[in-house]
């Protein structure tokens, strides 16, 4: 068994508007005279330390425990989840 | 004829539920603390509003694993009359018993003001004794309260007549359609966010009203038809 970080990046469906990234973008991106940058949309990141036999076994374990736990709302939100590497076991 | 109020660590607006209930409309209500896994003998059950677990990863997803949902699950497919509040429509929202989800209101903050709503169905077991288009004046207090669905799923709220209540002119969440209330199509479960416990007395009402409390009397009217 190893130690693997995986990442789980949720992300609201297209059709959800997002007025946190619409505030981002019009009042600080926008005023900031960064006129090229046309949309930006905002996410939730989790950073899950796992032990698992493989990276497989560590992206499939995750991905099945947020669908089960409705670690994100299949309704509104889309889910990436990504194996980053192994971590370094400290004792 | 017995109404649960459930309540989890973080509801808030239980007592004012169970006040109503039992001191403005003399009902029997009682608490039923979440980790409860039996809801025999009880003919209807409200979940009140508040910030089940802080809120904590979205509005009522750690309360929806709570043991007692599935006995609101078992209940509700019984068609005992479920009713949320707030927080407690989250919850319902959550635990797949109301379709859509509630999103952070389109303004990003905590809003707490009086609104109007109108009945847009009286169907449902807390609506059949209003009147359909009927205004009531009630207050908001929530941050994620914006009710969205896919297009798909509103076309069938609206056809199905799951619509139970609309923000009457000013829509404090950005709710689509200014939905402020819905329910299953079989109608027995009702999730809102506007608070009628905080209503439904007329010294709580700026302007002297207390017809949110026609939400709850029609409960009772509807039990006691149900005997």
């Amino acid at each position: 068994m190893a130690k693997y970080l995986v990442s789980v990046i949720i992300e609201n469906k297209p059709y959800i508007n997002d007025p946190e990234g619409e505030t981002i973008l019009k009042d600080l991106i926008a005023k900031g005279g960064y006129t090229s940058v046309k949309s930006v949309r905002t996410a939730k990141m989790l950073s899950v330390t796992i032990e698992a036999v493989d990276g497989k076994d560590a992206e499939d374990t995750v991905r099945k425990l947020c669908d089960e736990l409705r670690i994100y709302n299949p309704v509104v939100s889309n889910c990436k989840v990504e194996v980053i590497g192994t971590v370094q076991i400290k004792n | 004829m017995k109404i649960g109020i459930i309540v989890f660590p973080g509801s808030n607006c239980d007592k004012d539920v169970h006040h109503v209930l039992r001191h403005v409309l003399n009902a029997d209500a009682e608490f039923i603390w979440h980790r409860r896994d039996n809801l025999n003998g009880y003919d209807a059950i409200i979940l009140p509003g508040g910030f089940a677990y802080g809120d904590r990863l979205r509005a009522g997803v750690i309360a929806a694993f709570s043991p007692v949902m599935k006995e609101v699950k078992r209940l509700a497919g019984e068609g005992k009359p479920v009713l949320g509040v707030c927080n407690g429509f989250q919850i319902l929202v959550e635990s797949g018993l109301l379709p859509g989800a509630l999103m952070k209101n389109n303004s990003l903050k905590f809003v707490c003001k009086w609104t109007s709503i109108t009945v847009e169905s009286n169907r449902t077991p807390f609506t059949h004794a209003l009147r359909p288009k009927q205004e009531i004046s009630i207050p908001v207090a929530n941050q994620e309260g914006r009710y969205v669905a896919d297009p798909k799923t509103l076309e069938m709220l609206e056809h199905n007549n799951q619509v139970v209540f609309r923000y009457h002119n000013d829509d404090p969440n950005g709710s689509a359609n200014g939905i402020a209330g819905i329910s299953n199509e079989e109608g027995n479960v009702v999730g809102m966010m506007p608070h009628p416990e905080r209503a439904s007395e007329s010294i709580l009402n700026p302007n002297g009203r207390d017809d949110a409390v026609m939400i709850f009397r029609s409960l009772l009217g509807y039990m006691e038809e149900q005997k």
